[in-house]
């Protein structure tokens, strides 16, 4: 279904939820108006740059500034001994330097910062910048990490590379793989992806006369920025103000200090003038954060009809030079690597490792991407071994409401992975696959292929995923949301819009956003974690419920109405209908004091009570309570001659509750699929010796419009008690999809069983060729 | 003025001139060196930021403009290449207010995410119907292909497209 004509006009209408309703920022956005990040610069504007390590490993003798602060026009070179606080960054440990101070450990390491008058003068100065180090042998792989006596990235850290060993069982997880009528073991590797958003990180930062240093950053976590710079700079967190405007894409690269720390510090010597980062592509892709190359050990016990009995797993994530969220991605990995299904015996083991490949942090589908294709090609090798048509064997297997799943977790809340099944299984895709694999031309083979994929929502036991909502009606009657969380594309600024306009009876027109700032908005957690619109929008809910309280409240006094009920809140006005009188907001809002015409309200999301005596070493991040849920059908056509392989259509179909807006959830499926075929078929930063060959869009390939086949995304409707108006989150569910469906319809279309990803013509050729 | 940085800077010592062209049906004079990339023109001289830059090397179309009506990159194009042409931005593409039948199709049929590729995406879309006023859903693909998007899967831009060409040749009213 396109959602176009069935959209209404945007100013005129009081949202409601559960229609397409366009997107609140669209207009400013397709006219140019919109000011992401980047778009701030400033008179008298200074260009910060960092020098970068361009060695995987090495110990620093001596940072060489002499020549390029002798340049005119460079106002200051800066080391690390130059920075006042701890020097450290990082979400969960402090072990990433903000500039570099004893050695480096990946080629992106920030080893010093320039700032000048310009852009060219600022890239003259850091060429002229001498970076004497002693090269340290380094550790590029999972094999490199774990190799006894290998080099250690970070000498101080207890257990050597393994940033975070840990076990998740269930059942009698620790019994015998023996005994079990099937028995398949397999091993997957998985690259290195990068989010390749299209506004590369940036910012501008500059010190207020009073000390203040205040940021404007392309950000996903603008509080917690402030907690970084404060930490590492040893700057009072009332001395520092973020902002964060939208996004020009984010996919959890932006979750984390980019350039906040470095900015923050040259704002503290650029003398109140406004100094701008931006990173160019190949910064971006040298420094940014990706997603973890991974390598999946599994080993699956299940009877002769296809129920499943065992799961052992053993998993390796590379997170490279420094831990961001590296531990974190792996436990949700762990926590997902049985599939959305019922195995009562699980023992699944992690290995995150450090080496000094460039730095793996969150990206959308934040582990579980990887564990995906693994389960999802052993459900299709469990298949064939039993005999049994691959969807009948999910359904026989699918997580129910009530079921344990693979970490042990009781599903206490909406599961709806049998019904998106189902769905897969009435599509024509489905009913019509053999007719369609059969026209396939000469030289090409057709097939097509399934994944049954989940992905949990929130931030897990152990930190509290809360929000907290800001709304206010101004003196001239007018509503202003204060969201908390910033909008890096998902649309979660609309969703919040919709909410307010439907609580409170406004029109779209008549609502502003403010985004996040941390002196206006609360916080209210990052965007991440399919978390945004489900915490925010609970917590906006009751703001929205207790400002419409007390504007119709104030109504009956001035209308002289007895009871609240008789009085009706419409676009502008209260009315009672009885007598047919009005009073305008604006009005009303004028007699109103400040507090009684802003509402707060916090909102936690809830957690698994029942909590499985597991994976103790999680400190944070486990278990999860909610998840959403997606079967993916991809049917694919690969070139015999070439390897070449093109999807040429998909299907989706979603449980994440119900819909606040069909057309915002069309766009995160239809998005995250997109993202998940260049995942599949040829996205690869690929690495030798910690060096990027791929700095590019040239070498780094991500699809383009020609590349994506016409999508179909249906969801599910089933209402999740727990999530405002039902719904659950789906800004990731839709990536963990594509790889798996992609593999399993390769399998169909030529027997090909592919456990290294990227499916790139290279690779499939070899296999057809080995067959 | 004396540019501090003539020893070492790329531009060479290179000495701003006059350059005149139709900027969003006006007339401009910048005073720039004329080797100065026309996307750092537009952004940081003439504060039209709807220009993005997503990579600088010609691969990623974010910075397109349309440049006597075709879409071109402002990337790779230098200051003295705009003189005497006509030039349209995005802050240029909608009449006295009205937003042109692109721009209305891209919020109506949800083909704008994050969009920061959305003012390229549409001048490239522009552009294309202006030689291909009825394109099938195969050429708009084609057509925008030097346009990468990174949220959106591309669908829904096809649509908004194929809506936009249905609109502006009258065959639709909407």
């Amino acid at each position: 279904m396109k959602h176009g004509e069935d959209v209404p006009d945007l100013k005129s209408v009081v949202p409601e939820v559960g229609l397409p309703f366009p997107r609140v920022d669209a207009a400013a956005k397709v006219t140019g108006v919109e000011k992401f990040a980047v778009d701030y610069y400033g008179d008298d504007l200074l260009w910060a740059g960092v020098k970068r390590a361009g060695i995987p490993h090495g110990r620093i003798r001596l940072v060489d500034t002499t020549a390029a602060a002798e340049i005119p026009g460079v106002l200051k070179v800066l080391t690390g001994s130059d920075v006042p606080g701890t020097n450290r960054q990082g979400i969960v440990h402090k072990d990433q330097p903000v500039l570099c101070d004893r050695k480096v450990r990946h080629c992106g390491d920030a080893v010093a910062l320039v700032l000048a008058e310009d852009q060219a003068t600022l890239k003259k100065a850091l060429s002229l910048i001498h970076v004497d180090m002693e090269p340290i042998p380094g550790v590029f792989g999972i094999d490199d990490a774990l190799m006894p006596g290998a080099p250690l990235v970070h000498e101080e850290h207890e257990n050597g590379n393994i940033l975070l060993k840990a076990t998740i069982q269930a059942g009698e997880g620790n019994a015998s793989l023996e005994g079990y009528d099937i028995i398949l073991e397999e091993t997957f590797d998985v690259p290195v992806q990068a989010h390749a958003f299209l506004e590369t990180e940036n910012g501008v930062a500059w010190q207020e006369p009073d000390g203040k240093v205040v940021l404007v950053v392309s950000t996903q976590a603008p509080f917690r920025d402030k907690w970084e710079i404060s930490h590492a700079l040893g700057l009072p967190m009332e001395k520092i103000r973020v902002i964060g405007p939208y996004l020009g894409g984010a996919f959890g690269g932006k979750d984390g200090a980019t350039v906040q720390c470095l900015l923050a510090l040259a704002a503290l010597h650029a003398g109140g003038r406004r100094v701008k980062m931006w990173w160019d592509r190949e910064e971006s892709f040298l420094a940014g954060y990706k997603r973890h190359a991974a390598r999946l050990h599994y080993h699956l016990g299940a009877n002769a009809d296809g129920t499943l009995q065992s799961l052992h797993c053993r998993l390796y994530y590379d997170t490279g030079a420094y831990a961001h969220l590296g531990g974190e991605v792996m436990a949700l990995g762990m926590e997902h690597a049985g599939g959305p299904y019922r195995i009562p015996h699980t023992r699944i083991e992690g290995w995150c490792l450090y080496t000094n490949n460039p730095v793996a942090g969150a990206m959308r589908g934040f582990g579980v991407v990887q564990v995906s294709f693994a389960f999802e090609r052993m459900m299709d090798l469990l298949a064939e071994k039993v005999g049994m048509d691959p969807l009948v064997l999910r359904m026989k297997n699918a997580l129910r409401k009530g079921d344990k799943n693979c970490a042990g977790v009781t599903l206490t809340q909406s599961t709806g992975i049998v019904e998106c099944l189902e769905q897969i299984g009435r599509h024509p895709l489905w009913l019509g696959r053999e007719r369609w694999k059969g026209e396939s031309g000469i030289f090409k083979k057709r097939g097509v292929g399934l994944a049954a994929v989940f992905n949990a929502m929130g931030y897990g036991r152990g930190l509290p995923d809360s929000a907290l909502a800001k709304i206010e009606v101004t003196p001239e009657g007018r509503i202003l949301l204060y969201s908390g969380v910033s909008d890096m594309g998902q649309g979660n600024a609309t969703a919040f819009s919709q909410i307010a306009g439907q609580i409170l009876g406004q029109e779209s027109g008549n609502i502003d956003l403010v985004q996040p700032d941390t002196e206006r908005t609360l916080p209210s957690g990052s965007a991440a974690a399919s978390r945004t619109t489900y915490t925010y929008g609970n917590a906006l809910i009751r703001a929205c419920e207790e400002l419409r309280r007390r504007i119709v409240g104030r109504a009956a006094l001035m209308l002289l109405v007895d009871t609240l009920d008789d009085l009706e809140l419409l676009p502008g006005r209260v009315r009672h209908p009885a007598s047919g009188r009005e009073i305008l907001i604006a009005t009303l809002a004028a007699t109103m004091t400040e507090p009684e015409r802003i509402c707060i309200s916090q909102f936690l999301m809830p957690v698994v009570k029942d909590v499985p005596d597991t994976g103790k070493e999680f400190k944070i991040g486990f278990p999860h309570l909610l998840f959403s849920y997606a079967a993916h059908l991809a049917c694919v056509e690969v070139d015999e001659l070439t390897g070449g392989v093109v999807a040429k259509d998909y299907l989706a179909v979603t449980e994440a509750g119900r819909v606040i807006n069909p057309q915002s959830f069309e766009q995160q499926v239809q998005g995250a699929i997109a993202q998940g075929i260049g995942y599949a078929t040829c996205e690869e930063v690929q690495l030798r010796n910690g060096r990027i060959l791929t700095p590019d869009f040239a070498t780094y390939i991500i699809p383009g419009a020609q590349d994506i086949p016409e999508m179909t995304s249906l969801a599910v409707d089933v209402y999740e008690t727990s999530g405002p108006y039902g719904m659950k989150g789906v800004g990731e569910v839709g990536s963990n999809g594509p790889l798996p469906a992609i593999a399993n319809a390769l399998r169909d279309a030529c027997g090909i069983h592919m456990t290294q990803s990227p499916l790139t013509a290279e690779r499939v050729l070899a296999a057809l060729q080995k067959k | 003025m004396k540019n501090p940085l003539d020893q070492y800077s790329v531009n060479g010592g290179a000495k701003p001139i006059d350059i005149e062209f139709m900027l969003n049906g006006r007339k401009t004079t910048i005073n720039v060196v004329p080797n100065r990339r026309v996307v750092d023109v537009l952004r940081e001289d003439l504060g039209l930021t709807g220009a993005k830059e997503g990579c600088g090397t010609g691969e990623c179309g974010v910075c397109t403009i349309l440049v006597d009506g075709s879409a071109r990159l402002g990337c790779l194009m230098l200051a003295i290449q705009l003189a005497d042409r006509d030039i349209t931005t995005i802050e240029g593409l909608s009449q006295e207010g009205n937003l042109h039948p692109l721009q209305e199709a891209f919020i109506q049929y949800g083909a704008v995410q994050c969009g920061f590729c959305s003012p390229g995406m549409i001048l490239t879309a522009s552009s294309l119907l202006k030689q291909k006023p009825n394109p099938t859903r195969t050429a708009i693909r084609e057509g925008l292909s030097g346009n990468l998007c990174r949220c959106t899967g591309y669908q829904k831009i096809v649509d908004a497209v194929e809506a936009a060409a249905r609109k502006m040749a009258g065959r639709e009213e909407t």
